[in-house]
């Protein structure tokens, strides 16, 4: 650790939902050094939630696996990576389009990757099927201060 | 999340307290179906004041409820959202705006 990077942080848990609260929260409070604002802040937590939430329902199914989560920090930004070793996607560019769900029978909206997308700076997934998925977003904190100066 | 019902109005308002995320959907679309289908009330008000953060299970979550909602010929409203549950909503809207006029 500790390489190029200003602060790192590792965290892996059970692929058990109570999780996601734990999940998002610790992130957010590793992402606090680099004094977010609020809506800076929410935004990671929600694109976090939907990263973690995909790798229990989908990846783990309804299996137990690992979900790993890991975090960097480099001047402004926050890099966050988000991985599971389930089950995969065939394929992504289709996961990724707004509103298509593998489970709308369970009530799923779609929306998650797209959420990602758009809440954070930088997004990508790479995936593949039965090896696993793994989520890298960034995020560039008080990006409005800095452009002011 | 507590819930409250008006007769005189056929009023439901459910006062949402929890972090909606995929962890609580279950438990709430239980339990809200069961209070809807009881009073079969003409409007039912999501009270969000108490949230302080919903992902997109709790937008999978409230389409559902929708649905049951209109197909009981009732009608519902959300109120007090906060703004991360706001930038949520908008997000959907837009989605569903864009693959509306996009075919
Ligand atoms: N970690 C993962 N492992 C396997 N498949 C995944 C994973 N993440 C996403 N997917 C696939 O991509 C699809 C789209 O994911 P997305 O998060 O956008 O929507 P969703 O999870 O189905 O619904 P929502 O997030 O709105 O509850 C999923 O339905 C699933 O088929
Ligand atoms: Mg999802």
């Amino acid at each position: 650790m500790l390489g190029i990077y200003d602060n790192e942080m590792k965290l892996e848990f059970a692929s058990k939902s109570t999780n996601e609260a734990f999940a998002r929260i610790s992130v957010a409070a590793f992402a606090s050094q680099l004094d977010p604002t609020i809506d800076e802040l929410a935004d990671i937590k929600t694109a976090v939630s939907e990263a973690v939430t995909n790798c229990i329902i989908h990846g783990y199914e309804n299996t137990i696996g690992i979900v790993k989560i890991e975090c960097k920090l480099k001047d402004n930004s926050i890099e966050i990576q988000i991985s599971d070793t389930g089950k995969g996607i065939v394929d992504v560019e289709q996961a990724k389009k707004p509103l298509y769900t593998t489970k709308a029978n369970l009530e799923r909206s779609g929306m998650g990757f797209t959420i990602m997308e758009s809440f954070m700076d930088e997004f990508k997934v790479e995936s593949i099927p039965e090896i696993g998925t793994k989520i890298t977003m960034k995020k560039y904190i008080n990006k409005e201060k800095q452009e002011e100066t | 999340m507590d819930c409250i019902y008006v007769p005189k109005d056929k009023l439901l308002t459910f006062k949402l307290s929890e972090d909606i995320d995929d962890n609580q959907t279950d438990k709430l679309r239980r339990k809200i179906d069961n209070e809807i289908t009881r009073f079969l009330p003409r409007k039912t008000i999501f009270d969000f004041s108490n949230v302080t953060f919903m992902d997109s299970a709790g937008i999978g979550m409230l389409l559902g409820r929708y649905k049951l909602i209109k197909m009981l010929g009732g009608e519902l409203a959300i109120t007090n959202a906060n703004k991360q549950v706001e930038k949520i909503f908008e997000l959907s809207r837009n989605i569903k705006n864009n693959s509306n006029s996009g075919g």
